[in-house]
């Protein structure tokens, strides 16, 4: 019996410890994930870590790092977004449309394009939201009729064909430097400081934990919790539309199928940033690392070599395990 | 287990010898020793982080212990899941209700046991037959058929019972089995433990009531701060004596009331009526007094409730606050009009369990934390702070996620939102459930003292010596419509719970 005893002990230690390990893991896992990611990258090749290649990644992270900061908002409150790919397209195409000689209606300032395309975008969200919030209909549901909508508004406004030779002007979008650095990453950047805070600084940002996490108790509380609903899918359909006009600038042509499954990058940020799927628990900075995550998955495989099959099948292992992560928070 | 072997053993059916359990920071259970002897209730108390929980989640191999035995019929046993302890004939009936709502009866009692047929599809009228035998050995009448969300919490809860029993098990653990419903259903319940005692199986009833305590017991242990500090027999101790033995303190008196009513008429609601749910409901309640509604599950309390605060707003009839009509279609408007609406169910409509503190007690108040839409976060943190001592919450931080909380501490974090905005009127809707008695004695001195700074309380409670010893008067709600009123000098437990259940019909004949 004594010997019994104290190899349980050391058992109990042990399991101890790994408590604490694993809480650790999922308080900084992603965090610690993406600096393990990049120190290995960066001893696995030379060319990783120039300032070029951060360049590059973090230009190509800014597209689905906008729409996951939409995202983050709508699933805040306990709802999906798939819709945000077709609403990128949609976006995108009826700003470069404006901006673009080649479209009939000739060619008005960039900014009344820009603006424009924000719009539209703004407005196929309120149209999710309106459903959502207003007739009480699921989100997914909701979303993916969208996803199928306005892909289809997109074709019918742009015949299926590219919109080319697009305004100078309108391009520095998403050509321009500042510093050296890309105008869309520091799109990106600002976008991401308003939405910080939007989040945590203003009672909107309240409002929006309090619906996710307990819609009822928010509504006794007097907030309008319809509006708060509505209002998430107009902001990711305005992140989606500012994506789709920084494609457009960037590739130099409006492409109505621009964006096709963007929306499982965009979730998956989200998701690998610790947001909760259910509502009330997640954090901005999370997508954020979330979003660059995935970009530096695919920009090193890529300087690695490895195919783009294996990294689908990595992309995927790390959505899991960090859901996996999620839930041993949740039963802490 | 046969009939011989039971009463030569000398063994109890239930032995739990210096239990030892930790947790970062705290010892959960220390050294602790039980009995459960056949044909016997045994009562638990102790306030919420006595203890109860974590030994019950030994008990059912949730926790591993860190120390000590535990026999069942002299023999040890070390359970790693709860599938282990049913198996040993141990099964428990949880405070919080887990039913799955779009399951029938059976299912639910037979969930993850189904028997099958030729071990492939579920024999769906084996289970409801068997479901219907085992509700009705407990004098339940109830259709196996229905699907949980078709009945009332009383229903589930007995539903819950059969579950348990329908596992053959020899030791009953009950979890608070009465917090959740009207003391009618709780007598039923009590009878029911009672008999079951009498069929000889070993049942640990925790609970916080010392009514029912000292009703169905015949050993009280009491825990504090993870030990076990007392066991007697129920004869040979007394009400109070478990009380100060839990609080490890004298108290002096369970209920305080000092409140003044004044002439001024603060609330005054003329006929309100909504749908099937209440009915002309006419009241006047004064600054500095403490209203009670008394009425079953269902008899329409809370719903009245959600009407004045305009949740769900009222179909006809008039709200008038301080003389002034009042029209509240949602909560913004009562709100602006000076109310404040603690819910019955604080996890489902009064908190944000998955926010801190500081979120929770903000939420309601955050128009008057901020500038434009900017949150002043000095001043936000400082009336949080404010607040949360006024109530003495006890939270490590502000920033405490509030599930981890306890259920007092919990109910400490909805009153402190709702007192931040001082409403002149304020509905409490069962505000004491579930929690222990030190926290309930601080919720009653403080009705008492923030309705003699001139304020109105609504008080629904279901329970008849707290809603006569706290209010002033007491209205009683049966089938959505007030059948009678009383003052708390006239009022009588068998009273109030006589015109409770009149029927429609025999209320409108008590009216006229």
């Amino acid at each position: 019996m004594p010997e019994n005893h104290s190899a349980r002990r050391s058992e109990q230690s042990f399991a101890g410890g790994r408590h604490t390990l694993a809480r650790l893991l999922s308080e900084y896992g992603i965090l610690l994930a993406f600096l393990v990611l990049v120190v290995v990258l960066s001893f696995a090749s030379e060319y990783f870590l120039r300032a070029d290649n951060i360049i590059n990644i973090l230009r190509q992270t800014s597209i689905n790092a906008l729409l996951a900061i939409g995202m983050t908002f709508v699933i805040l409150t306990g709802g999906i977004d798939l819709s945000v790919g077709s609403v990128l397209a949609f976006g995108g195409i009826v700003a470069a449309s404006l901006a673009s000689e080649a479209f009939g209606g000739g060619v008005v300032h960039p900014l009344v394009a820009l603006a424009a395309g924000l719009g539209g975008g703004v407005l196929l969200g309120a149209i999710n939201g309106l459903f959502i919030a207003k007739w009480r209909m699921p989100a997914f549901v909701v979303t993916l009729g969208m996803l199928s909508m306005g892909r289809g508004f997109t074709f019918i406004y742009s015949d299926g064909m590219p919109v080319p030779r697009i305004d100078e002007r309108f391009l520095v979008i998403g050509q321009g430097t500042f510093l050296g650095i890309p105008f869309p990453v520091l799109i990106l950047a600002f976008v991401f400081l308003v939405s910080w805070v939007i989040l945590y600084k203003t009672r909107y940002g309240r409002y929006v934990y309090a619906v996710g996490g307990n819609e009822k108790s928010a509504q006794v509380s007097g907030v309008n919790t319809r509006w708060i609903i509505f209002s998430v899918y107009a902001i990711s359909g305005f992140c989606a539309a500012l994506a789709g006009i920084i494609l457009t600038a960037r590739t130099t042509a409006g492409l109505p199928q621009a964006g096709q499954a963007y929306e499982l990058d965009a979730i998956a940020a989200v998701v690998i940033g610790g947001t909760s799927l259910s509502g009330g628990r997640g954090t901005l900075t999370g997508t954020l690392i979330g979003a660059l995550l995935i970009g530096v998955i695919g920009n090193g495989l890529d300087l690695l070599g490895v195919s783009s099959y294996y990294q689908q099948v990595i992309k995927g292992a790390i959505i899991i395990v960090a859901v996996l992560l999620d839930s041993f928070r949740k039963r802490d | 287990m046969s009939a011989p072997n039971r009463s030569d053993s000398a063994a109890p059916l239930l032995e739990i010898r210096d239990l030892t359990k930790r947790f970062p920071g705290v010892l959960a259970l220390d050294a602790v020793n039980l009995c459960l002897e056949r044909g016997s209730v045994h009562a638990i108390c102790g306030e919420n982080g006595a203890g109860k929980s974590t030994l019950m989640n030994l008990l059912m191999g949730i926790d591993s212990r860190d120390r000590g035995e535990i026999l069942i019929d002299g023999r040890p046993v070390q359970f790693v899941n709860p599938k282990q302890a049913l198996a040993a004939g141990i099964s428990i009936i949880e405070q919080e209700l887990n039913p799955v709502p779009e399951m029938t009866v059976a299912e639910n009692m037979f969930l993850g046991r189904e028997s099958t047929r030729f071990g492939l599809w579920v024999d769906a009228r084996a289970a409801q037959e068997k479901a219907r035998q085992i509700l009705a050995s407990l004098g339940i009448e109830l259709n196996p058929r229905l699907k949980m969300k078709e009945l009332s919490l009383a229903q589930i809860q007995l539903v819950e019972i059969g579950k348990a029993l329908s596992y053959d098990s020899e030791i009953l653990i009950m979890d608070e089995p009465t917090s959740a419903i009207a003391e009618k259903d709780a007598d039923r319940l009590l009878d029911l433990v009672k008999s079951l005692r009498d069929q000889g199986k070993g049942i640990l009833y925790v609970s916080h009531r010392m009514n029912e305590i000292f009703r169905v017991a015949d050993t009280i242990t009491v825990f504090r701060d993870g030990r076990c500090v007392s066991t007697q027999l129920a004869s040979e101790t007394n009400r109070p004596e478990v009380v100060s033995l839990m609080i490890g303190r004298k108290l002096e008196d369970e209920y305080t009331k000092n409140n003044r009513i004044q002439p001024e008429v603060a609330l005054s609601v003329r006929g309100l009526s909504r749908g099937d749910d209440f009915h002309d409901i006419s009241l006047e309640v004064h600054a500095g007094e403490i209203y009670g509604i008394f009425g079953l599950m269902g008899s329409g309390r809370s719903e009245f409730f959600d009407a004045l605060f305009g949740v769900e707003p009222a179909d006809e009839g008039e709200i008038c606050l301080f003389g002034d009509r009042c029209e509240h279609r949602r909560p913004k408007d009562a709100m602006a009009n000076g109310m404040a609406l603690v819910t019955e169910d604080r996890k489902k409509s009064g908190l944000v369990l998955s926010s801190s503190v500081r979120d929770n007690v903000a939420l309601p108040n955050l128009r008057q934390l901020s500038c434009g839409p900017l949150i002043l976060e000095g001043r936000e943190k400082d009336a949080v702070q404010r607040i949360t001592d006024r109530f003495r919450l006890k939270t490590p931080s502000l920033r405490q996620i509030v599930s981890r909380l306890s259920g007092g501490n919990q109910q400490k974090v909805v009153l402190a939102k709702w007192l931040l905005r001082s409403p002149r009127i304020l509905l409490l809707d069962e505000p004491t459930r579930g929690i222990d008695i030190g926290a309930k004695g601080e919720i009653y001195s403080f009705m008492s003292e923030y309705a003699n700074e001139g304020h109105a309380i609504l008080l629904i409670s279901s329970e008849l010596p707290e809603i006569i010893a706290m209010s002033d008067r007491i209205l009683v709600f049966s089938n959505g419509r007030a059948v009678g009123e009383c003052s708390q000098a006239e009022a009588r437990q068998e009273e109030l719970l006589r015109l409770a259940s009149l029927s429609v019909h025999e209320g409108e004949v008590l009216h006229a």
